[in-house]
């Protein structure tokens, strides 16, 4: 396996990354006046990282995305792919990148097959290496038996595979990916989560956006969460839990609005935070203990009954939690 | 599954400007892929409607005494009828083979992204779709063209004869790219929920007023129609044939056909381009 094949000369180049973004803004004009998509998003991935933009729907990831693919004009900032400026040099950039976009766009009148051969036509391979490698890539993503079979036939996870394999037609060094699991069955995610990860070990860049706290804790060596078009957080996944200086996160649930006094015990030593949503409290505590007798006693004395009790160490959704003040909802 | 294997194939030496013109060539391939695999459709579309008019008209008319052209006349109207039924199969076809698809790509599969990530400015994408365009409108031309000389009642031949080949196929290819530049136009413009009741209401008039089943000079005792027709693009492409193929009909001068239907083309095709990048270009 020849990883560093799919990097071009520029790629190697030390100290320019993959991907960089600066500032960058988007406001879209609608009838109903101007919607700010991105506020300032500043991101900057080395090459060879497997980055991941999380974030709630709406959040601001696919025009992100749109943007870094040139699919989507900035407004302002500055988008940089290997160096290249996505509004200087739009077809430098689609050159050496992949993409897959969130719905299956696959060309309807062309076969399995067809849409491959196409796509590297497209980029420049004569006839004949456009078939040679649709062949090839059939058979790498297990799509050998469904060449002739028109794209409305595959199954979802079959669309994906064949999303996926489009996208690696001509060998891009950087690899991004909108939502490449969004609706499938658990088993076609994992499945697709090793393909991912065997790309990632050829050497290939990849910034992958997810609504999946999951999929970007098994994936991503890089995170940047993002919620109303802004980076709110970014790091390893260590990093950014690091950050909440907890070590453990009990999640109380009422059935009603949890006491506010509860907010008080944040003061408390040992306690970082105190996070009150709809009908929960979440407190961050270096230590467990104690932790749930103060929650009882504030409790009883507001005369709320405790539903339900649990205590996890710090993940991705108690980052968000911190960050932003509300459950992540998928 | 096994080994993603990345072992480059080729080295990428070309320039962006090669990889733009193969971008582009790679497009029409395809193009031409799709309209072979597709010519059972194509042929079916190009012939039943003007095979239809050229029955009534030509054959089923003369035959039962009630068209006002029968009797003696009647070869006359026939040759008059071939270069209609030809110029509204070709700017018929131009407009529907780029505007069906496009509205399924703008809207519903967001295919257009396909073609957008390849390596060449948006615009040409936009040219590429009128260019395939022309090219069906012209094989529709050729399929309907033999078919309308022989459909017709016994001894009422239309009398058609090419008599200026430069100006035949000047007249072809200019009122191809006005057609095809037609429907990219309403692609761009059109909600695609409507796109069905466009064609009844929109291209129906355009047919049935095009100087397609009468020259335009037969329209002076109706001035004003007269007039009007001259915004009707299918005009300048029925006139134009007549001009080529039936010089001694009565048709519209041939600097007017042919300035109409390259500026028309112009015209139509840059505003569509327009169109096509706002709507593209997020």
């Amino acid at each position: 396996m020849a990883g560093k094949e799919h990097q071009d000369s520029d790629a190697g180049e030390a100290g320019i990354p993959a991907i960089s973004v600066r500032g960058l803004t988007k406001v879209y004009q609608t009838a109903r006046g101007t919607v700010a998509a991105l506020r300032g998003i500043d991101l900057e991935v080395p090459g060879g990282e497997f980055f991941g933009l999380l974030g709630p729907n709406g959040a601001g990831k696919s025009t992100t995305i749109g943007v870094l693919t040139t699919l989507v004009k900035s407004t302002a900032g500055q988008v940089k792919v290997w160096g290249r400026d996505v509004s200087t040099d739009p077809i430098g950039v689609r050159r050496r990148i992949g993409v897959t976009t969130q719905g299956p766009n696959f060309d309807r009148y062309l076969t399995v097959a067809e849409n491959l051969e196409f796509r590297g036509r497209y980029c420049g391979m004569p006839g004949r290496v456009a078939r040679a490698r649709a062949v090839q890539l059939l058979e790498e993503f297990d799509l050998a038996d469904r060449r002739n079979a028109h794209v409305h036939q595959l199954s979802g996870g079959q669309a994906k595979r064949l999303m996926i394999a489009r996208a690696l037609v001509q060998r891009p060094s950087v690899l991004f990916l909108d939502e490449p699991t969004a609706g499938i069955d658990p088993q076609t995610r994992l499945h697709l989560w090793d393909v991912l990860r065997k790309l990632h070990a050829d050497g290939l860049t990849i910034l992958l956006t997810t609504h999946y706290l999951q999929e970007a804790e098994d994936l991503c060596e890089r995170i940047a969460v993002i919620d109303h078009g802004q980076v709110l957080a970014c790091g390893t996944l260590s990093e950014l839990t690091a950050d909440l200086g907890a070590e453990t996160i009990t999640t109380v649930s009422y059935d009603g609005e949890p006491p506010p006094r509860l907010r008080d015990l944040a003061a408390r030593d040992g306690i970082a935070r105190v996070e009150l949503t709809d009908r929960q409290a979440h407190i961050f505590a270096r230590d467990a203990a104690g932790v749930l007798g103060a929650v009882v006693d504030v409790s009883t004395q507001a005369a709320v009954a405790i539903r339900d009790v649990s205590t996890l160490r710090p993940s991705l959704e108690s980052v968000f939690l911190a960050l932003t003040g509300r459950d992540y909802r998928e | 599954m096994t080994a993603i294997t990345m072992t480059a194939l080729g080295t990428d030496t070309d320039t962006d400007a090669g990889a733009r013109w193969r971008a582009f060539a790679a497009m029409v391939v395809r193009d031409i892929r799709v309209i072979k695999r597709d010519s059972l459709t194509l042929v079916i579309r190009s012939v039943v409607q003007p095979l239809i008019f050229v029955f009534v008209f030509a054959y089923v008319m003369p035959n039962i005494g009630q068209s006002a052209q029968a009797g003696p006349y009647a070869s006359a109207y026939a040759t008059i009828l071939v270069p209609g039924t030809v110029g509204s199969t070709m700017l018929l076809t131009g407009v529907i083979s780029v505007m069906q698809p496009l509205l399924m790509e703008l809207t519903y599969t967001r295919e257009i992204e396909d073609r957008l990530l390849a390596p060449l400015p948006a615009w040409a994408i936009a040219v590429e779709k009128i260019l395939a365009g022309a090219i069906q409108s012209l094989l529709a031309g050729l399929i309907v063209f033999p078919i309308s000389l022989v459909v017709h009642a016994h001894g009422f031949a239309p009398s058609i004869h090419v008599y200026n080949w430069p100006l035949l196929i000047g007249v072809a290819i200019t009122g191809a790219l006005f057609g095809a530049s037609i429907g990219m136009l309403f692609g761009t413009i059109i909600d695609a929920r409507r796109s069905p009741g466009l064609l009844a209401v929109g291209l129906l008039p355009l047919t049935m007023l095009g100087c397609v089943y009468y020259p335009w000079v037969a329209l002076t005792p109706i001035h004003w129609l007269k007039i009007v027709t001259l915004f009707n693009p299918m005009v300048y492409l029925a006139e134009g044939l007549r001009a080529s193929l039936t010089p001694e009909v009565p048709h519209l001068p041939v600097w007017a056909v042919l300035s109409c239907l390259a500026g028309g083309s112009l015209a139509a095709g840059g505003l569509a381009v327009r169109l096509f990048l706002r709507k593209v270009v997020l």
